[in-house]
């Protein structure tokens, strides 16, 4: 493998849509992936994410639409002249074969002569950390070792695409997450453009360029991931990354009220019909000594408190009856201040804190 | 500190109570072997090595040396046994497959009909192939009123109506582990295989029928090893011209009355199975057989 990176395409889909009987799987989508851009696909189960994906590798034939990499149009083409690296979630190595001839695989079908492809595996075992592994059976080997050699299966002729479903689901907590710093690193280096598939709102946060979430066949929202964490486009997306609480607000006079209490907020509100005070659990502060100046202030009565190591979350019922978590990192100092049910407390959100967004669903 | 070995004694009869009574269970099963099976076989394998004088002898081992008939025999036993195994294979392997890639619901329906024969005693199915073939049965009927051929064609009491028959008996048992160890291959594979640029055909061969063989394998062992001692097919559909191991047998008591013979006669093909079996579990996990195990 060449440690210079090579040129990558771009993927171009346009108006894409899959249907499934009555059920719309994909609806219409259109998106467009930078060449070398890390983009994920992030939604619930049967969101339609692993369909899109399925497309990309043409492993599922669309009701219509265009595909494109780079300028060809590949939407006919069989998965087998596609040339992109795939990792599934199953991993999917072949079980008859040792790590070097799952590897090897791919080169052997390209008739790559014997001595290139003894090296060309063996670097893509070392780029994956797994250097010298080339004789274990699949069975010998963990679930982390497995991930790894489906990654070098994947990368090892040199594909300029590569997709990856959910790849990390089956591993846990402490490996997913240096597996993603791995990926991402992997990326780096090798630069193709790579089109990933995950639940894991988190995952998605820590690994993409550009994170696309999707429902019901259809893209919410694309955007970096400071901005779908920051500026959610609805209340799907508010929902679906982090935890939030919502409100409901009104427009009355040209300003945006909570109850009676006109809200000051940096940002302008989105020019919508429904309006929603999204407010993040570790954005609100609980305020020791009452209202703060220039802030936006809520009382409200402490439901429950919930130790949880780092920091602690307390649930309040707010004066209208919603009820709101607030999330404070856990100080030596503020043990002993951790208030306790049935406490009055005011929080307060700083205007910059204070994201409106559009309240439809969808 | 001393180590402390609370309920010991208690908890190591909880053990052998325990072992006992799964043994109390299994009992019954184990004597019904012991009954109708060990002591049989060993009975068997004692007046195969008595003379005709009472006196303990080779003699009924050596009649099978001497004899050119009984070598005859042996190779007309192998000989049915390979070819149906094989005719099986080309058979059932398609169909398995074709079975395997069907949706859930179509794919049982298939599965019913594979079965449906099991419904139907042997002997009626035999006797069915006997009317379907005969020089006047309704495929000689039919394909000289179609025009296909102009005279009967002989497809029973021979060869080809022994294969056709034991074909048709034999096909579920290749079928079925055949079927169950396609069925254990995810789809991810082919996809795999695929994504990585194999053409549909090179992925079969390549991912596929490799991991569909161990399946395949059990199917035909079993299938050779029913047709080394099969019976009734034979005997009805080859005419008296296809003679083999099992049909020897009877002759030996019905028409010989010598229980000697006839013994010796099944000892081999015991061993012969069992020789079978062995060189076969070299090769395969036999556990395959019965669905287990992977």
């Amino acid at each position: 493998m060449n440690t210079e990176k090579q040129d990558a395409l771009p993927i171009t889909v346009t108006n894409v849509t899959k249907t499934y009987g009555k059920v719309r799987a994909l609806d219409d989508v259109s998106l467009d992936v930078k060449s070398g851009e890390f983009l994920t696909l992030l939604g619930p189960s049967g969101s339609g994410k692993s369909t899109l994906l399925m497309v990309l590798a043409g492993f599922t034939r669309p009701d219509c639409g265009s595909l494109k990499f780079g300028g060809s149009e590949v939407i006919r083409t069989p998965p087998h002249l596609r040339d992109v690296g795939m990792t599934f979630q199953s991993y999917a190595l072949f079980p008859h074969m040792t790590v070097f001839g799952n590897v090897g695989y791919p080169l052997r079908l390209r008739k790559v002569p014997k001595v290139e492809m003894r090296d060309r595996v063996e670097q893509a075992l070392e780029t994956v950390q797994l250097g010298g592994f080339g004789d274990r059976r699949i069975d010998q080997l963990s679930g982390g070792q497995r991930q790894r050699v489906a990654v070098a299966r994947a990368i090892v002729f040199e594909p300029r695409i590569l997709l990856m479903d959910e790849p990390l689901s089956a591993l846990d907590k402490k490996l997913r997450e240096q597996m993603q710093i791995e990926l991402r690193h992997l990326h780096e280096k090798l630069g193709m453009t790579t089109v990933y598939v995950t639940h894991d709102q988190r995952e998605a946060l820590t690994m993409s360029d550009r994170i696309a979430v999707v429902n019901h066949g259809r893209i919410m929202q694309l955007a970096t991931p400071r901005d779908l964490y920051e500026r959610p486009a609805n209340r799907f997306v508010a929902d679906f990354i982090g935890d939030s609480t919502f409100l409901p607000v009104t427009r009355r006079n040209g300003q945006v009220c909570y109850g009676d209490m006109a809200l000051k907020h940096d940002a302008p509100a989105p020019d919508a019909p429904d309006l929603l005070l999204m407010i993040r659990p570790e954005r609100i502060v609980l305020s020791d000594d009452g209202p703060v100046n220039g802030a936006n202030n809520f009382p409200a009565t402490v439901n429950d408190v919930v130790y949880q190591g780092d920091s602690y979350l307390v649930q309040a019922r707010m004066e209208d009856g919603s009820q709101i978590s607030i999330r404070r990192a856990m100080r030596g100092s503020n043990i002993t201040s951790m208030p306790v049910v049935g406490d009055m407390i005011t929080m307060s959100l700083a205007p910059e804190d204070t994201v409106l967004i559009d309240g439809s669903e969808a | 500190m001393p180590t402390s070995r609370v309920n010991e004694t208690g908890l190591r009869l909880d053990d052998r109570l325990e072992r006992l009574r799964l043994f109390g269970l299994s009992s019954p099963a184990i004597l019904l072997i012991l009954v109708v099976l060990v002591i049989p076989v060993g009975w068997l394998f004692y007046v195969s090595f008595v003379g005709a004088d009472g006196q303990f002898s080779l003699e009924n081992y050596q009649r099978m040396i001497d004899r050119a008939s009984y070598a005859r025999i042996f190779a007309t036993t192998f000989k049915v046994s390979f070819l149906t195994t094989g005719i099986c294979i080309l058979i059932g392997y398609p169909l398995a497959y074709f079975m395997s890639q069907l949706p859930p619901r179509l794919a049982s329906l298939c599965m019913i009909t594979v079965l449906l024969p099991f419904w139907t005693s042997l002997l009626v199915r035999t006797y069915a192939w006997l009317v379907l073939l005969q020089r006047q049965g309704l495929v000689n009927d039919w394909a000289i009123g179609l025009g296909l051929w102009d005279e009967p064609i002989k497809m029973v009491h021979n060869m080809t109506g022994t294969l056709i028959g034991m074909v048709h008996i034999m096909l579920p048992f290749l079928i079925l582990p055949t079927y169950g160890a396609m069925k254990s291959i995810s789809r991810d594979y082919m996809k795999a295989a695929s994504n990585l640029g194999a053409t549909p055909k090179t992925a079969f061969w390549t991912v596929f029928f490799p991991l569909s063989t161990p399946g395949l394998f059990a199917g035909a062992l079993m299938v050779f090893i029913l047709c080394l001692g099969f019976f009734v097919t034979p005997a009805v559909l080859g005419g008296g011209k296809v003679i083999m191991v099992s049909m020897k047998i009877v002759s030996n008591i019905e028409l010989f009355v010598n229980w000697g013979a006839a013994s010796a006669l099944g000892v081999v093909l015991l061993s012969l199975a069992v020789i079978v079996l062995w060189v076969a579990s070299r090769f395969l996990n036999l556990d395959q057989i019965s669905g287990g195990g992977h």
